[in-house]
């Protein structure tokens, strides 16, 4: 093997290569590593705050004098079981953590590629709902956690029902990688704003709900239907549509849905009991 | 400080800018500018990546063996960015949420290698440090230009302070659209090449090739 010039003059061997390639990467490692997991509490509590305060937001319940915390804690959190439909006393949502769920054999199920519209590969078996009463002890508000994926990454949200379990009370994404300006409009207020008032399911509780393109205005036939899709993100427009169908259909959160609409109308109302 | 050092430190603002004469590091320049504070987080990210990496590289120049300096440069690069990022989240993690992949994306940023390679493995680590500084400065004053101009026309506001009241919450101001698409950076970015071209005429590069001028017009014509 001929060696170039450069190689010669500096006498570089093999040993020597090996060794500095090591020692850097010895010491990028640790510095990533040191970084990594002492700022992971600071990570993980950012992230639950965010989660909360979506929560809150969705539920109407930021008032500017309560914080975010005081006002979660009005929320009646259960952990439904979603084949089901059951909530599940024992199981506490509070340290639920959804993407470990995800990984974990006895907490969420792989779904085949043709049972899965919403491409999100593994299934979970139980996830948190999130309650808010009437004074008089009726559902206010439903929030149920969604997700999918979008163009590149998987959006994770929550969707906002009415206690008629059919109006849109809000729609908000709380974590996704979709691009700055197209796909990352799920976060544009004025968007979500678009939501409210929608309603989810047919007369029939068929999950009907559609982003479609163009302005949705109100003299359109079914525009109760309709969301305006966002410009310029065809494929995490898409990615919406495909997630609120799984969710809301009998594939995720219908069967929990049906019972409560049965105890709605058994008990003319009244609590949740399980 | 002496004068070579205070020219490597000022040069890549207007003389040698990175986006504006060198035309690196336009992705992000296009990415991130639709806001000013994404802007401005951006470039405080990549002007500490690039102070950093390009005086670590310079420190260990003399024992980096030529066969694998981009890879070591790459491993040095990325580990910072990957600090940065992860710093972003636990202190900024809303403007880390809005940023997105683009932190992570400064590890292909051209701007970052191309000092390293540049300079940093031929300089000792002092100048490289400025002129590290120095490049991400004049990264981010074209970022803040072409942030301020976009967030401005495009939404009416600076920081998300409202300057212009748009008319769909009653003002009178008609946001620009085109503003917050990415092209509008790319827009933006040539006028301002323009206009630094025009006051310096120096940067103005010679044509590569000249068309020949058609001698018999009927040969050219059909």
């Amino acid at each position: 093997m001929i060696e170039s010039p450069q190689t010669m003059n500096h006498s570089v061997s093999n040993r020597k290569i090996l060794g500095i390639a090591l020692a850097v990467c010895l010491v990028c490692s640790l510095i990533v590593a040191t970084a990594a997991v002492t700022l992971k509490p600071l990570q993980t509590a950012n992230q639950l705050a965010a989660r909360q305060r979506v929560l809150v937001e969705l539920a109407g319940l930021n008032l500017p004098d309560s914080s975010i915390e005081a006002a979660y804690r009005q929320f009646d959190v259960y952990m439904v079981e979603l084949d089901s439909g059951e909530t599940r006393q024992g199981l506490s949502a509070e340290n639920f953590d959804l993407k470990q769920a995800l990984r974990k054999e006895e907490w969420s199920s792989p779904l085949a590629r043709t049972d899965d519209p919403a491409n999100i590969r593994r299934k979970p078996k139980y996830l948190p709902v999130y309650q808010l009463r009437n004074r008089d002890g009726s559902l206010g508000t439903l929030i149920l956690p969604v997700f999918g994926y979008g163009l590149w990454s998987t959006l994770y949200g929550f969707i906002a029902l009415d206690g008629d379990l059919r109006t849109v009370k809000g729609i908000r994404f709380y974590e996704h990688g979709e691009t700055p300006g197209l796909g990352g409009e799920v976060d544009n207020l004025g968007w979500l704003a678009r939501w409210r008032g929608k309603v989810v399911f047919d007369d029939n509780w068929q999950p009907r709900i559609e982003l479609v393109k163009g302005n949705v205005s109100d003299d359109m036939p079914d525009h109760q239907y309709k969301v305006d899709g966002l410009s310029g993100a065809t494929m995490t427009t898409r990615g919406i549509n495909d997630l609120l169908k799984y969710w809301l259909g009998d594939t995720g959160f219908g069967p929990y849905l049906l019972r409560l609409r049965q105890q709605h109308s058994n008990k003319g109302g009244n609590n949740e009991t399980s | 400080m002496k004068r070579v050092n205070s020219k490597i430190l000022l040069a890549p603002i207007v003389d040698n800018n990175p986006i504006i004469l060198q035309v690196l590091g336009i992705c992000s320049a296009l990415a991130v500018t639709t806001k000013l504070s994404t802007a401005l987080t951006m470039c405080i990210a990549l002007t500490l990546v690039l102070a950093c990496s390009n005086t670590l590289i310079s420190l260990i120049r003399h024992h980096i063996p030529t066969h694998i300096r981009i890879i070591v440069q790459m491993t040095i690069i990325s580990s910072l960015v990957i600090v940065v990022d992860q710093l972003l989240r636990a202190f900024a993690y809303e403007i880390s949420r809005e940023l997105s992949v683009f932190v992570g994306l400064i590890i292909t940023n051209c701007i970052v290698m191309g000092r390293a390679e540049a300079f940093a493995m031929k300089n000792p680590p002092w100048p490289s440090f400025l002129d590290g500084l120095g490049n991400g400065a004049g990264f981010s004053v074209i970022l803040i230009i072409v942030g301020t101009i976009r967030e401005l026309l495009g939404s009416g506001t600076l920081l998300g302070h409202v300057i212009l009241p748009l008319t769909r919450n009653g003002g009178w101001y008609e946001p620009n659209g085109l503003m917050l698409l990415p092209p509008s950076a790319f827009f933006l970015i040539g006028l301002i090449i323009w206009v630094v071209r025009s006051w310096k005429p120096a940067q103005v590069e010679a044509p590569e090739f000249r068309i020949q001028p058609a001698h018999n017009l009927t040969e050219v014509g059909r």
